[in-house]
């Protein structure tokens, strides 16, 4: 995507029309995230938390070396289908964000923009010790170190690589946080919406797009 | 003209109720099979309801448009239409619905207005995937629609009615006089025509989960999601119930009807593992050179020897 691309500019259609195009209006919603608040009724809200951690939706965008420990998730050995886990192609759909290892600035910006796109409740999980720490790539130029400067994390899976049991392992410790209804990451992202976007603006340079596009 | 009963209404939402509920466990129940034949545990049975609840019950959502709104909601008119304009249990004060003279070709309306309302809906989501998918989808339901038209021309030849309710009731007192076994041809041009509707491997050209991954439904999410997935419980058993009226002999209670619909269902399930995906161009074509020269030879044969 060049500079120019999100210009705004007049534009000659197939029939000769000329019209206006501005992408940034046009393509995207620059509206702030608002704070979407829990259900007033206790018991109605515990038992849509209880949906919600029996029916995990993962997008299916492998961020780093990491996405390779998900596959085997899928296979007869694991079958995290039993836990009511699975993948769905569209961030539109999908409700849980695994950050698969390291997070390189290029990676950085589309997870932003999936992530902003997700509807919430929305959760993230970040597998191994690239997303804690930066791990093995803590000094290098062009990943981030922790995560959670950047997005509202919920679990942590260590590891290098996580094995697939101990991604099992921190799904069900996902469940547990959103049925006692801690995992409210897409309200954190809201109030601290500011804060986020600095930290997002530090490490991208080229930011050629609005703040919020959902 | 009979005078119309109100108290049908109640038992038409009833009887939707129930449908929705056995299309919901039907849809686990498959998911459950296909990964036990795959040898993994699967998914639970019930997972259909949890995921349901869940979209229902989420926080946020986004409109892009009028159209955006009303595309599952014509959807789910499409589902609905279909399955109460067909007679569910024959013989059935109760569970009748609303079948009336000419039902038939009431039902084919709405078996593809719930399509052309999706066409809408996703081409207003904006995502290329959707436009994409919306165009297979409608060449695909427009191919699958001539075997499907030409087997009900066949089987109102063959009983001289348009009227699904008289249809069943020609076909009662055993096997023997099912549409199966009176008119074979016809029954397997329906069942063609049934396949291509299904959106099932061959024939899943519209959602192809690996190659425009999901295709038209790519931008509905939570409530617009939870219609669409309730259209996907009632409208494949509406339509099943419908070939099942047709083409062997209907139901006269629940138990016969949601065995007959299993086994129905079960047809596109065996054939989809065993073929993988056309094209669209295939599958089209397919449909153009084999059905219809088919559909033409059984209904020339059909109104000649019966």
């Amino acid at each position: 995507m060049s500079e120019y691309d999100n210009k705004k500019r007049m534009v000659t259609g197939p029939d000769g029309k000329q019209f206006e195009v501005d992408p940034m209006q046009d393509y995207f919603c620059g509206e702030v995230p608002k704070v979407h608040k829990a259900s007033a009724v206790k018991i109605w809200e515990k038992f849509l938390n209880w949906a919600r951690s029996e029916s995990l939706w993962i997008l299916g965008f492998g961020t780093g070396c990491g996405a390779i420990e998900m596959r085997p998730l899928m296979t007869p050995r694991f079958d995290a289908y039993r836990f009511g886990i699975q993948w769905r192609p569209t961030p539109r759909q999908a409700n849980v964000f695994m950050i698969s290892g390291y997070m390189s600035v290029k990676t950085l910006k589309r997870v932003i923009r999936s992530y902003e796109q997700m509807q919430g409740p929305k959760f993230v999980v970040g597998l191994g010790s690239c997303t804690v720490n930066g791990g093995m790539y803590w000094d290098s130029y062009n990943t981030i170190n922790r995560l959670d400067h950047y997005l509202p994390v919920d679990v942590y899976i260590t590891g290098c690589m996580p094995r697939p049991e101990a991604l099992l392992a921190g799904f069900e410790e996902l469940k547990k946080r959103i049925r006692a209804g801690k995992a409210e990451g897409q309200n954190e992202y809201a109030e601290n919406f500011e804060w986020y976007k600095a930290n997002q603006k530090k490490i991208i340079k080229q930011w050629d797009m609005p703040d919020y596009n959902w | 003209m009979m005078e119309f009963q109100w108290i049908k209404i109640p038992y038409a939402i009833l009887s939707l109720f129930i449908i929705l509920n056995v299309g919901l466990i039907l849809q686990g129940v498959i998911r459950k099979i296909g990964a036990r034949v795959g040898g993994r545990y699967g998914i639970r049975w019930y997972q259909p309801y949890i995921d349901l609840i869940k979209n229902y019950g989420l926080r946020s959502n986004i409109s892009h448009g009028v159209m955006f709104y009303l595309g599952p909601v014509f959807r789910l008119t499409g589902g609905i239409g279909v399955f109460l304009f067909v007679p569910a249990i024959f013989g059935s004060e109760m569970f009748s619905n609303f079948s009336v003279a000419g039902d038939m070709i009431l039902v084919l309306y709405f078996i593809f207005f719930g399509t052309l309302g999706m066409a809408l809906g996703a081409g207003q989501g904006g995502h290329p995937y959707s436009a994409l998918g919306v165009g297979r989808g409608l060449a695909q339901v427009t191919a699958a629609e001539i075997p499907m038209v030409l087997s009900f021309i066949g089987v109102a030849i063959q009983y001289q009615s348009l009227n699904i309710t008289t249809i069943v009731a020609a076909q009662q007192g055993g096997i023997m006089n099912w549409t199966m076994m009176t008119n074979p041809l016809v029954t397997v041009l329906g069942l063609i025509a049934f396949l291509g509707t299904m959106m099932r491997s061959p024939f899943d050209i519209v959602l192809a989960p690996q190659e425009i991954p999901i295709g038209p439904p790519t931008e509905f999410h939570s409530t617009f999601l939870g219609v669409l997935q309730t259209n996907r419980a009632i409208f494949p058993m509406a339509k099943t119930v419908l070939f099942m009226n047709l083409f062997f002999g209907g139901a006269t209670n629940w138990g016969v009807l949601i065995l007959k619909v299993f086994l129905i269902y079960m047809v596109s399930v065996i054939v989809g593992v065993v073929f993988p995906r056309f094209r669209a161009d295939h599958s089209i074509r397919w449909f153009y050179k084999y059905a219809l020269p088919l559909g033409i030879i059984a209904i020339i044969v059909t109104s000649l020897l019966l």
